[in-house]
């Protein structure tokens, strides 16, 4: 024993309602589910990429296809009723769980990169042009860098990337420079997925509000594992998957702050949407309705709420607490190794995931060799791109870890890399 | 055990540290260069013909990427000399593991058939029948 004892929580009982962990791999991949090919244990260290669903979530959305499946808000009978009464307060744990106002300020999108479209889209169009810029870091994920980018060429409007001290770290003097009076929005992500650097999110805003510009937080690697508070950040937008804080695939949500998403028009249109539709015209529904058109994912938001009272119950402070204590334990045993390359900042000021190569070793190869241990990690860009051009290196390997995680599973993954570094040596 | 480590047998091991043919050729009679971006493996092949034209005299390549994608290069350059073009072109994704002698998980397999698409592009637009200015090789699609 030693850093066991230090856990918040019972990691073993939290385990139970996971049974995904208990199951073997190393067999054929190509037929989905564990057979008799399957015969080492599975040592998930991929939980930035997706996490686990746990048993109390999974029985939530069998319900609601089992007793009350139904399209929502329109429906006067009772199964509609009861799946809109669901999908609708879903909204309200959402807004709870991040400290906005109401469901008015939360809209459920596919996930954090349709979040950040709706915005890019619905309010970038309309208020950029040529003359403002967009203020993004040099760490920020595809989902913001790319739909920012794009939305640059279509308006005229500049952007600028903050840039990452050696350290891994948001060089704040240079976004003190780059943010300006022209800067009509900032786009930042809260976590790094790569680096794991934590972000100053509210002093960016500080900046960011200072020349009347808005800030959009990317979220998605901070939502699920420490408290987000978004009036604590002073955030105008902010944006979370489910998928990786223990709900299903497929939903997500934007938090907005209520004057700008009501100022905003639609992004996508149809129904569900609407107030009043003639031939000529047609008007729009209340928040949050009016950004959701379509039949929504009703099972995955029901799920995504009950995936926020799991989460609550173990205590945001001790998720946050538990993800530090392997991120600092991983750093330190990858580091002692040798031969291995740890990107951003050290163990101690990190979010849950340690992204690194070692040397000789190609980050697939490592993540191949890994995986025969059971042992899985991410291995490639991590759709941070232009930030593995910045760290000189095509690819790394990535461990992520979430709550159910143990330190046998740190090390297990240590003598893994251990494993493939004499390999390839 | 799974499909790791089995795909690390000696042999391929040995044509990853120790790759054969690696380098560039004075006057090859065509050269190409292609990549799988979210690796960054990068692979420049270079061939040299007889004089008849069609058989493959030389092959060499340069490259930077996974034990899978130089290993499978190097055992293609060895595999290609004396080869004809329409040999080349023949080849398949199986006749790639067969040479790898290993099974290579579906992940993977983009890795172990880049050298070989190189060449058969590198062939192709040496004949005329792939645009030179076209985007250069992926084997990501």
């Amino acid at each position: 024993m030693g850093v066991q004892e230090q856990y918040p929580f019972d990691v073993g009982a939290i385990r139970d309602d996971f049974p995904i962990l208990d199951r073997l791999v190393g067999g054929n991949p190509t037929s989905p589910g564990q057979d008799e090919t399957d015969d080492v244990d599975l040592v998930y260290l991929d939980n930035a990429a997706t996490s686990h669903t746990p048993d109390p979530v999974v029985d939530r959305i069998a319900d609601y296809y089992r007793s009350y499946n139904s399209n929502v808000h329109r429906g006067i009978h009772q199964l509609s009723q009861e799946a809109s009464v669901a999908y609708e307060e879903a909204h309200d744990v959402v807004a709870d769980f991040i400290g906005a106002n109401g469901r008015e300020e939360v809209i459920f999108t596919k996930n954090t990169t349709e979040a950040m479209n709706l915005v890019a889209y619905a309010w970038g169009l309309a208020e950029l042009g040529p003359g403002d810029n967009v203020v993004l870091t040099q760490m920020e994920h595809h989902a913001s860098l790319v739909t920012w980018q794009q939305i640059g060429k279509k308006t005229g409007a500049e952007v600028r990337f903050i840039e990452v001290t050696d350290e891994g770290r948001l060089d704040m003097a240079d976004a003190a420079a780059k943010i300006d009076d022209d800067t009509a929005m900032v786009s930042a992500v809260h976590v790094s997925n790569t680096l794991g650097t934590i972000n100053p999110i509210r002093e960016l805003a500080e900046l960011a509000h200072d020349h009347d510009g808005l800030i959009f937080a990317d979220a998605a690697q901070s939502v699920p594992n420490r408290p987000v508070d978004v009036e604590d950040l002073d955030v105008d937008f902010l944006a979370f998957s489910g998928h990786k804080m223990c709900g299903p695939t497929g939903i997500g949500a934007l938090y907005g702050r209520e004057e700008l998403l009501e100022a905003m028009q639609p992004y996508l249109y149809g129904g569900e949407m609407i107030r009043k539709v003639t031939f000529e015209e047609s008007t729009w529904e209340d928040l949050p309705w009016k950004f959701e058109a379509g039949t929504p994912s009703i099972a995955q938001g029901i799920g995504f709420a009950a995936a926020i009272e799991y989460l609550e119950e173990v205590g945001m402070e001790r998720i946050e607490d538990h993800e530090s204590l392997l991120a600092e334990y991983a750093y330190d045993r990858l580091t002692d190794l040798g031969g291995v390359e740890i990107y951003g900042p050290p163990g101690d000021e990190r979010g849950g995931l340690v992204a690194f190569n070692v040397e000789g070793v190609h980050a697939h190869d490592l993540s191949s060799v890994l995986n025969d241990y059971g042992v899985a990690i991410r291995a490639g860009d991590h759709c941070t791109q232009p930030l593995h051009d910045e760290l000189g290196v095509a690819a790394s390997a990535r461990a992520s870890f979430y709550l159910y995680n143990t330190v046998e599973e740190v090390d297990a993954l240590v003598d893994a890399v251990r494993e493939a570094r004499d390999l390839f040596a | 055990m799974g499909t790791g480590s089995d795909m690390y047998r000696q042999q391929i091991l040995d044509h990853y540290k120790n790759p054969r043919n690696y380098g560039e050729l004075e006057d090859p009679d065509f050269t190409h260069v292609g990549e799988n971006p979210s690796c960054g493996d990068t692979i420049k092949v270079d061939v040299a013909l007889d004089d008849d034209g069609e058989t493959i005299e030389t092959v060499a390549f340069t490259g930077d990427g996974c034990a899978i994608s130089m290993a499978s290069a190097s055992m293609l350059s060895e595999r290609l000399r004396g080869m004809t073009v329409d040999e080349l072109d023949a080849l398949d994704t199986d006749d790639v593991t067969e040479m790898l002698g290993v099974d290579i998980s579906p992940m993977r397999i983009k890795c172990a058939v880049l050298g070989r698409q190189v060449a058969q592009d590198g062939a192709k637009i040496h004949r005329g029948e792939l645009d030179p200015d076209a985007d250069r090789t992926r084997t990501e699609e």
